[in-house]
């Protein structure tokens, strides 16, 4: 078995990095500029390609000169997570009260308004919108989904019956569906003329679609807490927020965090579906790329560039997750 | 009660105001001034983004006329990326303006989707490629081929309609994407591609070696190309469908971009007409007097468009062929400025 594994590695790796690293090309002006400079066309990988796009492929189509906007975003984002996802840090409560603001200051930075010069978002592409939609959906599914869950256990059976609806309704049917219902049907149910910018829809429908999973997600931790902590809670005297804050929630989102976590890599990549209603996400910008007859014909390159990014963001996501479940695992 | 009444008659009457604005797209386009067309996200040749994120292409030249003639500057223009599933609602529901996209004009997309189609502006076909070592000289001869085909796409339906009527049998190996059609094309799973003769030429252009394949002889379909407005306003249409006109009568006529200035005191009347040195054409339109000038001077006449973005010393490398005008054998043919 092992020496089959290595013979499989041995005749598999080297062709790579041929292809990969040493007949590759990295300053062309087009594909042709790259074959030329190879032994044979094709025999390595055009990096070129990806170097001359990498600012289209980051900031999409917005205006070159504004593009500090987004850098200046990211750093913002950054600065926002290390509040929320670290714990021992001075002034963290000034920290998460930032972080809670965060969405809104960057959304008035990318959209502009109020003294900024606005920039539509039908500008918004590449990675830059992968991040804006992804971000979003994690950030404000999880209330959203932990309220419907908390909801669809309340004893309220209006609220109930309200939640159960929304939930099961979503899962019912798939994100693309909904995708299409945000692109198109919202147009006819709304009077002609009305302008509903298409980003946001598409927004609104991502997290709508993660909270429905999310309140599952948290439903099953919820359901992992025995009755006793409940009751613990009503004989301290707590209200049912405190004790849901203080007691339950802690509890039941810990033994979660894997699965918010699963679902959460999952949302991120589900966001390249947006390339089918026409919004050009890294994936669709990189398709649009490939029918410039300059690169055309170099889709190893562009999806081997685009699975790396995926696959970056993916995996930091799974290791914290694990980090936080070593920290929090203070059981028996 | 009363309040709530209140409420519902302002939502209506808004409403009402909502619909009364988009009742001109004309109108609409210059209060906004800023056209917005449904393009494309990507097909060779007719829209793609160059390295600095411009849209370039056959396509985006056309809706670059629209918005000069329109709006007096071609640069005001905005596009709707759209994919073949979602252009038609994109148009339909008021995303866009105008359909510059690569389209087929059918009974059912003029009929039942109720677009109107002003013109064709590139007359296209359902051709064969295979690698010459096959030896196959016509497609005739495929019997029994695998064959690499896009999904939900007139080519389908036309590539089976060819092969029952000619009692050959066929194996298909469906694709989602071009660039995916390639690969498989490339790597021998598939011993013919078929596609549209233009998406041919762009594909073959991009192999390692473009002289190992060939293109049949053969044209399995008609694809007229052409942009579409929405069903029931005239005057949008009557405007899209002149524009176009003003590039091929601009051709046929020797009028060019380079030349457009001093041809305003040639002494032909209908050039002189279209450029709007007399008559009225262009306030009959709605527009400006110069639509077609500025047309003219800032994108060119139809075989400029065409030279520049698909023509033989491009990457993609086409012939006029059936693009060519009339008077010189093709079909590229507009009604006379009169």
């Amino acid at each position: 078995m092992t020496l089959l594994s290595f013979w499989l590695l041995y005749t598999i790796i080297p062709p790579i990095i041929d292809w990969a690293i040493i007949n590759s090309v990295w300053t062309a002006g087009s594909r042709k500029e790259c074959w030329d400079q190879m032994p044979t066309p094709g025999a390595g990988a055009c990096w070129a390609f990806i170097e001359n796009r990498i600012g289209l492929f980051t900031y999409g189509f917005y205006p070159e000169p504004l593009r500090w906007r987004v850098n200046l975003s990211f750093v913002l984002f950054v600065l926002a997570a290390i509040p929320v996802l670290t714990d021992k840090l001075p002034f963290r409560k000034y920290g998460l009260m930032y972080s809670a603001a965060f969405p809104f200051l960057v959304g008035w930075l990318l959209v502009g308004g109020w003294g900024l010069e606005p920039v539509d978002t039908d500008q918004f592409g590449g990675i830059m919108l992968t991040l804006v939609i992804g971000v979003t959906g994690i950030t404000f599914s999880l209330p959203i989904g932990i309220a419907l869950a908390l909801g669809r256990q309340s004893k309220m059976p209006v609220l109930r019956m309200l939640c159960v609806l929304f939930i099961e309704f979503i899962r019912g049917v798939p994100l693309i569906t909904l995708l299409f219902v945000a692109s198109t049907m919202l147009n006819y149910f709304l009077p002609p003329g009305t302008v509903f910018d298409l980003l946001l829809r598409v927004l609104i429908m991502v997290t709508l679609f993660a909270s429905a999973y999310m309140a599952e997600i948290v439903r099953g931790g919820l359901q992992a807490i025995e009755k006793g902590q409940h009751e613990a809670g009503d004989s301290l005297g707590l209200s049912y927020w405190q004790a849901q804050r203080l007691i339950v929630l802690p509890q039941a989102l810990k033994i979660a965090i894997p699965n918010i976590v699963n679902a959460f890599i999952g949302l991120y990549k589900d966001t390249t579906l947006v390339l089918i209603i026409g919004l050009l996400d890294i994936l669709g910008l990189g398709d649009s790329s490939l029918a410039d007859l300059d690169w055309a014909g170099l889709a190893n390159e562009l999806y081997l560039f685009v699975a790396l990014f995926f696959f970056t963001c993916c995996f930091s996501m799974s290791r914290y997750s694990l980090y936080l479940e070593k920290k929090l695992h203070t059981g028996h | 009660m009363r309040t709530l009444a209140k409420i519902a008659l302002t939502a209506i009457a808004v409403g009402a105001m909502a619909f009364t604005a988009t009742a001109g797209t004309l109108e609409d386009v210059q209060a906004r001034g800023e056209l917005r067309c449904v393009v494309s996200t990507g097909i060779a040749g007719f829209a793609y983004p160059d390295d600095s994120g411009t849209w370039k292409g056959f396509d985006i030249d056309f809706c670059r006329a629209t918005a000069a003639a329109v709006l007096g500057d071609a640069s005001k223009i905005k596009t709707v990326s759209s994919t073949g599933k979602t252009r038609f609602t994109k148009l339909n529901s008021g995303e866009g303006d105008v359909l510059w996209r690569n389209t087929t004009i059918t009974f059912s997309r003029d009929v039942g989707v109720k677009l109107t189609f002003v013109g064709v502006n590139y007359y296209d076909g359902q051709g064969f490629m295979v690698k010459k070592s096959l030896g196959v000289k016509s497609a005739k001869e495929l019997d029994g081929a695998s064959v690499c085909i896009q999904t939900g796409t007139t080519t389908e339906l036309n590539l089976a309609d060819y092969f029952r009527t000619n009692n050959m049998n066929y194996e298909a190996v469906v694709i989602e994407k071009n660039s995916e059609a390639r690969a498989a094309y490339l790597s021998g799973r598939c011993d013919v591609y078929t596609t549209d003769a233009s998406g041919l030429a762009a594909t073959r252009s991009t192999f390692p070696d473009p002289s190992g394949h060939m293109i049949l002889p053969e044209i399995v379909s008609k694809e007229p190309l052409g942009p579409a407005t929405r069903q029931g306003d005239d005057q949008w249409a009557d405007i899209v469908r002149w524009i176009y006109n003003a590039t091929v009568t601009a051709e046929e006529l020797g009028v060019t971009s380079a030349n457009v200035d001093s041809m305003k005191s040639a002494n032909n009347p209908e050039i002189l007409r279209m450029l709007g040195v007399e008559g009225s054409q262009g306030e009959e339109l709605g527009l400006s007097k110069d639509w077609a000038y500025q047309v003219i001077k800032q994108i060119g006449n139809y075989g400029e468009i065409f030279e520049r973005n698909i023509g033989p010393n491009t990457a993609i490398g086409l012939e006029r062929g059936l693009n060519d005008l009339w008077t010189r054998g093709g079909l590229q043919y507009s009604p006379p400025f009169r």
